[in-house]
């Protein structure tokens, strides 16, 4: 018979197939581990003492937007320069998502990326970030303290890379069609929300945080310390109230021009935002406005992060340092629309009040923000007692809310 | 075949509809195009010709579009070459597992492209350290190939079907070698139909996006890779209308040479 | 013997057939690249240039070769095959076995690296998940729904285009269907997403009715990837209509069958290969897609989405899922296969 006969064929095409592939599969390198103390026991690696010969190009991984060189807007490079300063040329992958980042540096053909903390600590677990003389990085004694070695870009003290720049997502909403102004989450999560259909929320699993931080306040019974510690209770808590929440949502942004031409139309009204989109919101007439709710909100802080398996090393701490140089951290955040890491940045804006706007520095107003930091099963907030959700099942959780 | 009058202005009707909706939404790109706005908005808020200049300044854009050209170019070549000799293998001969191999070579475009991709891109990357290469244009343009294969494949094969050997057997019973029987009988038969599968499977590298993302290395960025950063920019939104709509207006050349060539509107668009 | 003279054998159809003014100047049919190529006999002459011993000789060996293989079809075969099958077994074959493999695997819930110690966890994960099973089968239904509608609308399209049009208009029509492939897909979805936004384009032209367009969701993305792929259904349905022989409609008019009786006792059984080649791509190129869902899907999610957010966290998880859609389209694409549509893509 012939359908047989194809069997067969077929068969035999991937027994073979599945021999090679068997033959030739990939090893995995060399990771961390849990210690008995529960704390996080990244891969040994040491950072170089002293910067070398440096190569004749870098290879970065980064979000659009951080490493220009003019070709899509004139005005925007900052990459040429550094090119003729440094003698690096500079080949960039721009990832659109954190996922992306962390598939990309497993690579092992980039030296650097521009990573957010949903990203940052998988890949100092796995051993394939290094970690970073910072002493070789000059520009970096004038980061604002409150982004040096935190959760999100350190582990027990030792810099794991070079703050770049951070923001809070914020909650947008429609002037002309939301009353009263919100001032808390709950307008969001609100079970019989009037604005049904119409509410907008970040489309990645770190979102669960968001829902963990309203819990924060309002289910202090749960009691979590940290967002981004969850153990399974907490956890089952915020995914349940992110199901809930799923049945009024209009739909879930990842790109800015999604979340800009929704908020235009009124196909969503109400939703989380980055400043730099309420901006551009504003700037087409769109009546909205952006506010940080009383219970605070997550937030991004990206850094620059060294590969393990970096070929041009030198080359990216040349990078490091003139990404948050005073002018060059202020052109980029200016670019992008977040606040500078580097201090100095603020006295280089093209906009006289771009600090203040986005509220750089101010550590009263980023005190209520909680920088998006990677769930591992060894809790953020210092719990030893129990194990906190790690963020493969967050990825599973989101997927499974949406339904 | 004979219509009834009727039947022919209702699918005279719907034909032209259809069109019309394949028509609209790439005039919305035009319009978009000319819109000041960022973002995309309706109704649009009036009209500028400032993004056609940027979109004209563009490096990024120009190098992207050169990028996919050599991707495409290179896909297309191996997807010609592999394409036409499973086409004369499969149609020219007879020999077990001929089915299962007309089978494998739709695979590849019939099977999600998230898969095709993560398939490859794990592979290469236990294949090609070893090897000392890494990711970059080699990499799209296997991985393009691999589904383009098809698309030649098709357009060759009918070609060949449609013109059975009798052809040959007849040029070489009037003493052609074999030699001169492929040069002046087989090739021109199936020339237009190489080319046909050629050019689609030109068209099919050149708006990939999938496998792309997981197959280009680091500064290998082809234009779908660009149009999909520049959307994620925040000032770049209107330009990759602009590019979009020079795309369609310039794809119109080589589409109608394509068809003018190949002489025969039948088999010369088999996808 | 007809199929040959709706064959126009290029090399000499097309120089003198008709061109009204078409290519200025350029020389069509005397250029320099036809002439080796097309004209029997003049290009032997002309090939080498000067006929030196070097060519010749090189020619005699050509030729020894090729008698040799001429002679031995098994040999000629093996030529053939060696360099596609290698191909598509290796690079091809290979990759997706070792994905697949990999849905034996776990992760490391700490590194998120892959662990290869064997289980089959994540299948039953899978299997076990109800909203797995939710996403796959409304990814299936979104698949199938496509194909349905690309079918109604191109039918008459490719009608049009391929029977009714004037003959001489033919190429151009078929040039307006190809041309919107080239314009991005990415910029044509959210093309889409601008129509069918709140007061968009779409609601404005239904306000009049006193309709509204369906916002996004399930069913704009059923358009949206119903309009992305309806080139890849009109072409082969054009094709097979355009291949259909003359006197086979005539005769069953003469038989005295009506339009609609024709189309569907005649034309429908010869043209239903095309259409299932057709739905080979609009169907599987929907089943994967994870793009246009997230431009104007709303909330949906369809299994691309899923496979795509597990990949760099949980590669094991991702292959295991990859295997829903995988064995839909085999299964798809063996059933299909009994209607000869494999041969007619």
């Amino acid at each position: 018979m012939r359908v047989t006969r194809h069997l067969v064929a077929l068969a035999a095409a991937l027994t073979a197939a599945l021999t090679l592939a068997t033959a030739c599969g990939g090893s995995s390198g060399s990771s961390g581990s849990v210690g008995s103390d529960g704390k996080l026991h990244p891969p040994k690696l040491t950072a170089q003492k002293s910067l070398g010969q440096r190569e004749s190009a870098v290879n970065l991984i980064a979000w659009a937007g951080y490493v220009e060189d003019g070709s899509d807007d004139p005005k925007a490079d900052w990459v040429h320069p550094f090119e003729r300063q440094t003698g690096c040329t500079v080949h960039v992958k721009i990832a659109g998502t954190s996922d992306d980042m962390v598939s990309l540096m497993k690579t092992g053909q980039y030296d650097a990326v521009s990573a957010s903390g949903d990203a940052s600590l998988r890949l100092i677990a796995s051993g394939d970030a290094a970690p970073v003389n910072t002493a070789l990085v000059p520009n970096y004694k004038d980061v604002f303290s409150g982004l040096k070695l935190q959760a999100w870009n350190s582990v027990g003290g030792v810099a794991y890379g070079i703050p770049h720049g951070y923001g809070a997502n914020l909650l947008m909403y429609r002037t002309d069609k939301v009353s009263p102004a919100p001032t808390s989450w709950g307008a969001v999560f609100a079970k019989d929300s009037p604005y049904k259909g119409h509410i907008t929320a970040y489309d990645s699993p770190i979102y669960i945080a968001d829902a963990a931080l309203y819990l924060m306040r309002t289910r202090p019974d749960l009691g979590i310390r940290n967002p981004y510690a969850l153990d399974q209770k907490q956890f089952d808590a915020a995914v349940a109230l992110l199901r809930q929440q799923n049945a009024n949502i209009g739909e879930y942004w990842s790109d800015y021009l999604k979340e800009v031409s929704a908020f235009k139309s009124g196909d969503s009204v109400l939703g989380t935002t980055w400043q730099v989109i309420a901006n551009t919101a504003q700037s087409e007439k769109v009546p909205v406005k952006a506010v940080l709710p009383s219970e605070g909100a997550t937030g991004w802080s990206d850094t620059w992060m060294l590969s393990a398996k970096a070929e041009h090393p030198n080359c990216a701490y040349a990078w490091f340092n003139w990404i948050v140089s005073p002018q060059v951290n202020a052109q980029v955040a200016e670019y992008f629309g977040e606040a500078p890491a580097n201090r100095l940045a603020c006295d280089h804006t093209a906009d006289r009040t771009f600090c203040a706007d986005y509220h750089a520095g101010e550590s009263a107003y980023y005190k209520r923000v909680w920088f998006w930091t990677t769930p591992i099963p060894q809790c953020v907030d210092g719990r030893k007692d129990v194990t906190c959700v790690p963020y493969a099942k967050w990825v599973q959780a989101w997927t499974s809310l949406k339904g | 075949m004979r219509l009834s009058p009727t039947a022919r202005i209702v699918l005279r009707t719907t034909a032209l509809l259809g069109i019309a909706v394949i028509y609209l939404p790439l005039l919305l790109v035009l319009v978009n195009s000319l819109n000041p706005d960022r973002a995309f908005g309706w109704p649009p808020g009036g009209i500028t010709t400032r993004w056609w200049a940027d979109a004209w300044h563009s490096g990024g854009a120009r190098s992207a579009l050169w990028v996919s050209v050599r991707a495409g170019l290179g896909a297309t070549a191996v997807a010609l070459v592999l394409g036409t000799l499973v086409a004369f293998a499969v149609q020219r001969h007879a020999f077990f597992g001929r089915q299962t191999l007309s089978f494998l070579v739709v695979l590849p475009i019939a099977l999600p492209g998230v898969v095709t991709g993560i398939a490859l891109n794990s592979a290469f990357r236990s294949v090609l350290p070893p090897l000392g290469l890494g990711f970059g244009l080699l990499t799209v343009i296997i991985a393009h190939a691999t589904f383009c294969v098809v698309i030649v494949f098709n357009n060759v094969a009918a070609r060949l079907r449609r013109v059975s050997g009798s052809l040959e057997e007849a040029a070489m019973d009037l003493g052609a070698g074999p030699l001169r029987t492929f040069r002046d009988v087989t090739w021109p038969l199936v020339r237009s139909a190489v080319l046909a599968g050629g050019l689609l499977a030109f068209a099919l590298s050149f708006d990939e996006i999938v496998v792309t993302t997981f197959t280009a290395g680091a500064g290998v960025q082809t234009l779908p890779l660009w149009i999909f950063g520049n959307l994620a920019r925040p000032q770049q939104a209107p330009v990759v209308n602009v590019v979009a709509a020079v795309l369609v207006l310039a794809s119109v050349i080589p589409v109608y040479g394509a068809q003018r060539l190949s002489g025969d509107t039948a088999a010369g668009s088999r996808i | 013997m007809s199929s040959l003279s709706r064959d126009p054998h290029p090399a000499d159809g097309r120089p003198g057939g008709g061109t009204p003014g078409g290519a200025p100047g350029s020389g069509r049919g005397s250029g320099p690249g036809r002439t080796s190529g097309g004209a029997p006999g003049s290009g032997r002459g002309g090939a080498g240039g000067g006929a030196g011993g070097g060519p010749a000789r090189g020619r005699r060996a050509v030729r020894a070769v090729v008698r040799t293989l001429h002679r031995r079809p098994r040999l000629r075969l093996a030529l053939l095959l060696t360099a596609p099958l290698t191909w598509l077994v290796v690079a091809y074959l290979g990759a997706l076995a070792a994905l697949f493999l990999a849905a034996f695997w776990t992760t490391d819930p700490f590194t998120s690296n892959v662990v290869r110690t064997w289980n089959t966890g994540n299948f039953r994960q899978v299997l076990t998940t109800s909203v797995y099973w939710h996403v796959a089968l409304r990814t299936l239904g979104t698949a199938l729904a496509v194909t349905a509608v690309d079918i109604v609308v191109a039918f008459p399209i490719a009608f049009w285009t391929a029977r009714i049009a004037a003959p001489r208009y033919r190429h151009l029509l078929v040039v307006a269907v190809l041309t919107p492939l080239w314009a991005s897909y990415l910029v044509k979805a959210y093309a889409w997403r601008t129509i069918l936004s709140t007061g968009g384009p779409l609601d404005w032209a239904l306000k009049p009715f006193g309709l509204h367009g369906p916002g996004y969701g399930l069913p704009a993305v059923v358009i949206v990837l119903a309009y992305l792929w309806l080139p890849y259904m009109i072409l082969p349905i054009h094709a097979g209509l355009a291949g259909l022989p003359d006197d086979v409609l005539d005769a069953s008019a003469d038989l005295g069958a009506r339009t609609w009786r024709t189309f569907r006792s005649v034309v429908l059984p010869l043209v239903a290969p095309s259409v299932a080649a057709g739905s080979v791509f609009t169907f599987s190129l929907s089943l994967g897609d994870y793009i246009a869902v997230q431009i104007v899907g709303g909330k949906t999610q369809l299994i691309g989405n899923a496979i795509y957010s597990d990949v760099t966290l949980d590669l094991p998880l991702a292959a295991a899922l990859a295997t829903l859609p995988v064995a839909v389209v085999v299964l798809y694409l063996l059933a299909i296969r009994r209607t000869g549509a494999l041969n007619s893509l």
